[in-house]
């Protein structure tokens, strides 16, 4: 199963945090550290793979931002770069040629597009207009919900 | 004017800002004070829309707290909005909600308990997203106690829901089986039926949740099913929903292969059954693309896993050999990690793949460099130890620095397992050190010497190449040591000038001394390299002739230096030349041949050795019941089991008895040697009145005692039988606490007739020195009417003595 999964800038900023099994706050503080420095500190054209305690770190570069997937050691590390390929896919899709400032600004969706691919640590949906489908379904219902209020407070 | 554009931008806003007005003002903050200012003031303000009643900014207003919380800031101020927003009616409440619980709520917060009521109740709403969202919170962060609670709601959804649903349904039930491993067996059927449709959509979910319920039911009926989606997956059907670069589906392939891993792991039938299809996967799956070696990465580390046949197993390490000559790092790399792995089982197969690995010692990447020394130093052996040093030594000069202390040990014990001569473990030794001497460990230089010694045909070939090797450079410390030595002992055969093995060179015994105190003069040269120079110069004193005054002048120089060792090492060659001159010659003859220490001598060995080689006394009456002990036990005072029956009271020269130290009956005959009080009492007469200390199985025994003096008590054992079968290898023993000292003295006897006819008497000395009270502890063994009986019995109070034992 996939531990965790971290996107940070190239100055160290966190941009996404998604937990697989529960931990303290005062651990995931030190992973986080941990795994910004550990690839930061990495030459260019290096291998992706990296040993950290028991589990197996994948890091990809995707222009501004580091993807960083940790897997168990027993898990597939090549289909795990797969993993995060198609994450950057589905934000893509999304967002129509994601960029940083789309993951900042809209982490929220980040997270609910997450939500939909992986769960639990295991891939959940393997088919990308699937994913696509559930999250435009799930925005129109929030947009039916919010527009519900407006309506609400300009009447009164 | 920075500064008073934030803050107008701040008085802007108004309470229910938007997530994002809020992120530019953060990230507009040119410093980190600037940044928790405002960071401070919107958490303020979201704090007091928290306590209000409810209006509709309530999810934007939780979003920026997550926001900061991301940042690293505290949130948990936020726990309870988020439980109240996820019973919120409203569908974008609930999505921030539910998220926000996912965030700050962990299975450790007592909040999380409080949402699980709510997470029921969304499991049964009518809309599909509003489920969707309880089973991934659940899914994400539900503690054991929410898992048990909520198992029978995920059954109903995982059986009689919508494809959508029941794919997260089976990710919560796989989520909920690692929690609380019981529950397995709950979802059973109901994973079984989800295997059995045939929708591509969430077969990867059901797989996994089945795969925990077949981890624990070791149910291998459905591999023929697995196999048969799998063949589906890999030779039929173009999905193009599914496709990446032309394999259908590669994480549901992926997923099932470990699948099949898991279930053929221990299993013969299992693997059976999966052999044909893994060869399909394995030929006929493309290459060319990542995905399509991830597939057939896992296809490898499956047959490698399961019990498969070695034309499989042979396939499978060919495939690593390929990817060993892939373009893509990553692949190179997991290639060799696999390889290392199989290396120990399958080595011949690895062999053959020998060059390649041994090539990628060559790689840019240091991971792979790695990779490629562990596996080149496990591919080693007595057939390519020529070729394969040769490679390793070439990879030693240019090899990154944090991998030079690992090749240098591994190619030491390579050449000393698979040295084919001794001239060429020297060589390679030699070649080692001129190239990695600074990384090498210390014991290097004692193996190497203790090597060379060893060698004796070779000494004047050593000494030659290590006399130039030193002339070229005097830097790697291990080297100028080893050197120096060796220039020491072997220095006659060295001026010599004659070798067979190397080409002569003419030194002269100047040249010899000139390299020696360069050694010794050079800022270079550690302390320890110091001491070697110099003792070798003071060795070559007996193996030169003319030049010994020069030796002399160079040793008193030395006998004022300020480095305390060499300063004493000079001292003493200096006085060797004065006062010990008849000496010296053979102080300074050539070392025997040193014997190589194992190093699996323990001190706790030795010990042992010793106290075996104590002579037990000649046994007056019988054997011993108890079996020897190991004298380390001896120790334990008060433990009548620990006793060693060998070992006996320490020779005369020792004082007195090691305290407490159990003492057998079986002593010296006749000789009482620590006699402590000088009293010989032959016969035990007990005056003092005598007391019953042990009755059982009609064995009597009574305990009478004197006090002979201040410190010292005689105490006098008598044992009868009152059983109508005779009592034979009586025997008693006796342990006293660590500060009374214990002697026991020969028994009248070790033979009880029945019906009490006779008794058996024995006396015991104590001397308490520390007056402290008197206890002991008495073992009774036996045989009567052919089996053994033992008995123990604590005595606290002796007869005739007050209870401070006076």
């Amino acid at each position: 199963m996939m531990r965790f999964l971290l996107l940070f800038s190239r100055q160290g900023k966190l941009r996404l945090q998604k937990w697989f099994t529960p931990m303290s706050e005062r651990e995931k503080k030190k992973i986080i550290r941990d795994m910004t420095t550990m690839v930061l500190a990495r030459q260019p054209r290096s291998c992706n793979f990296l040993h950290w305690k028991d589990l197996k770190i994948i890091y990809k570069r995707y222009a501004s931002l580091y993807f960083c997937l940790a897997i168990e050691n027993q898990e597939n590390e090549l289909i795990a770069l797969e993993v995060i390929h198609r994450y950057v896919e589905l934000l893509d899709k999304y967002f129509g040629n994601v960029c940083e400032l789309d993951i900042i600004f809209n982490f929220e969706k980040a997270y609910f597009i997450l939500d939909e691919f992986l769960m639990g640590g295991e891939i959940q949906e393997t088919s990308k207009q699937m994913v696509n489908r559930s999250m435009e379904a799930s925005d129109m219902l929030q947009e039916d919900d919010i527009s519900e209020w407006y309506e609400v407070e300009l009447f009164g | 004017m920075y500064f008073y554009n934030v803050n107008e931008l701040y008085r802007a806003m108004s309470p229910s800002v938007p997530l994002q007005e809020m992120i530019r003002a953060i990230r507009s903050a040119r410093t980190q004070c600037e940044e928790r200012g405002v960071i401070q003031r919107e958490c303020a303000a979201i704090r007091a829309q928290f306590r209000q009643a409810d209006n509709g900014g309530r999810s934007h207003n939780l979003a920026k707290l997550l926001y900061v919380h991301m940042l690293g800031y505290p949130a948990h101020f936020g726990q309870m909005e988020c439980v109240r927003m996820i019973a919120s009616p409203r569908y974008s409440e609930k999505r921030v909600g539910y998220l926000g619980a996912m965030m700050l709520l962990d299975e450790k917060q007592d909040a999380s308990l409080l949402i699980t009521n709510s997470i029921k109740n969304d499991l049964s709403h009518s809309n599909q997203y509003v489920q969707s969202l309880a089973l991934c919170t659940l899914a994400c962060m539900g503690s054991a106690e929410m898992c048990r609670d909520l198992a029978p709601e995920i059954d109903r959804l995982l059986r009689a829901s919508n494809s959508y649903i029941k794919k997260k349904a089976a990710l919560c039930a796989v989520h909920i089986v690692r929690k609380v491993h019981d529950l397995g067996e709950l979802f059973v059927p109901a994973a079984r039926s989800l295997l059995a449709e045939k929708n591509h959509g969430y077969i990867p979910s059901c797989m996994h949740s089945a795969v925990m319920c077949m981890c624990l039911c070791c149910v291998f009926q459905t591999v023929p099913d697995l196999v048969q989606i799998m063949k589906g997956l890999v030779l039929s059907g173009y999905s193009p929903e599914h496709d990446v670069a032309g394999i259908s589906d590669p994480f549901l392939q992926v997923r099932i292969l470990r699948l099949l891993r898991i279930l053929g792991r221990n299993n013969e039938g299992a693997s059976d059954a999966m052999n044909d299809l893994l060869a399909q996967v394995a030929t006929n799956t493309d290459s060319t693309k990542t995905v399509g070696n991830a597939v057939l990465y896992e296809t490898v580390l499956t047959v490698l896993d399961i019990k498969s046949e070695s034309g499989l197993r042979v396939l499978a390490v060919n495939i690593l050999g390929r990817f060993l000559l892939n373009n893509d790092r990553n692949i190179r790399y997991i290639a060799m990690t696999s390889l290392q792995k199989i290396v120990g089982t399958d080595h011949n197969a690895v062999q053959r793949h020998r060059g390649t690995i041994v090539d990628c010692l060559k790689d840019q990447d240091a991971s792979v460099k790695r990779r490629a020394l562990e596996l080149s130093l496990a591919l080693v052996s007595a057939s390519n130890i020529r070729s394969m040093m040769k490679e390793l030594l070439l990879f030693l000069s240019s090899c990154p620095a944090e991998l030079k202390a690992h090749a240098a040990s591994g190619i030491f014990n390579a050449a000393e397992r698979y040295a084919p001569s001794q001239r060429w473990h020297i060589d390679t030794i030699l070649h080692v050190l001129t190239t990695a001497g600074g990384d090498v460990r210390d014991e290097t230089v004692p193996n190497l010497i203790q090597l060379i010694t060893n060698a004796s045909e070779l000494h004047c070939y050593t000494v030659h190449k290590l006399y130039r090797a030193l002339l070229s450079d005097i830097s790697q410390q291990s080297l100028v040591q080893v050197a120096c030595w060796c220039i020491g002992e072997y220095g006659d055969l060295l001026l010599r000038g004659e070798c067979q093995e190397t080409e002569a060179v003419q030194v002269t015994e100047d040249d010899v001394l000139d390299a020696l105190e360069t050694v010794l003069q050079s800022h270079m040269s550690s302390p320890a390299t110091r001491g070697f120079a110099l003792t070798a110069t003071m060795k070559l004193s007996t193996r030169i002739t003319d030049n010994v005054d020069r030796i002399r002048s160079i040793v008193s120089i030395y006998g004022s230096c300020i480095d305390v060792e060499l300063q004493q090492r000079a001292v003493e060659y200096n006085a060797l030349f004065k006062k010990y001159d008849h000496m010296r010659a053979a102080v300074l003859e050539r070392m025997p041949v040193i014997e190589k220490n194992s190093s699996g001598h323990t001190n706790g060995e030795s010990t042992g050795e010793a106290m075996k080689d104590i002579q037990p006394a000649k046994i007056k009456q019988g054997e011993p019941l108890l079996p020897p002990q190991p004298a380390n036990q001896v120790c334990d005072l008060l433990d009548l089991l620990g006793g060693s029956d060998e070992t006996l009271q320490p020779s005369p020269a020792v004082g007195a008895p090691a305290p407490g130290l159990l003492i057998n009956t079986a002593s010296i005959a006749g000789g009482d040697l620590l006699d402590l009080l000088g009293v010989l009492e032959p016969a035990p007469l007990a005056p003092a009145p005598t007391l019953p200390v042990y009755e059982k199985d009609g064995v009597t025994l009574t305990l009478s005692c004197e006090k002979q003096s201040d410190t010292g008590l005689t105490v006098t054992l008598t044992a009868s039988n009152s059983t109508e079968s005779d009592i034979s290898s009586f025997t008693l023993q006796a342990a006293v606490p660590k500060s009374v000292q214990l002697h026991m003295k020969a028994p009248s006897g070790d033979y009880l007739p029945a019906r009490g006819t006779a008794k058996v008497t024995q006396m015991v000395v104590l001397n308490n020195p520390n007056k402290v009270s008197p206890k002991m502890r008495v073992r009774i063994s036996y045989t009567s009417r052919g089996s053994a009986f033992q008995d123990t019995v604590q005595i606290d109070s002796f007869p005739g003595l007050d209870a401070a034992g006076q």
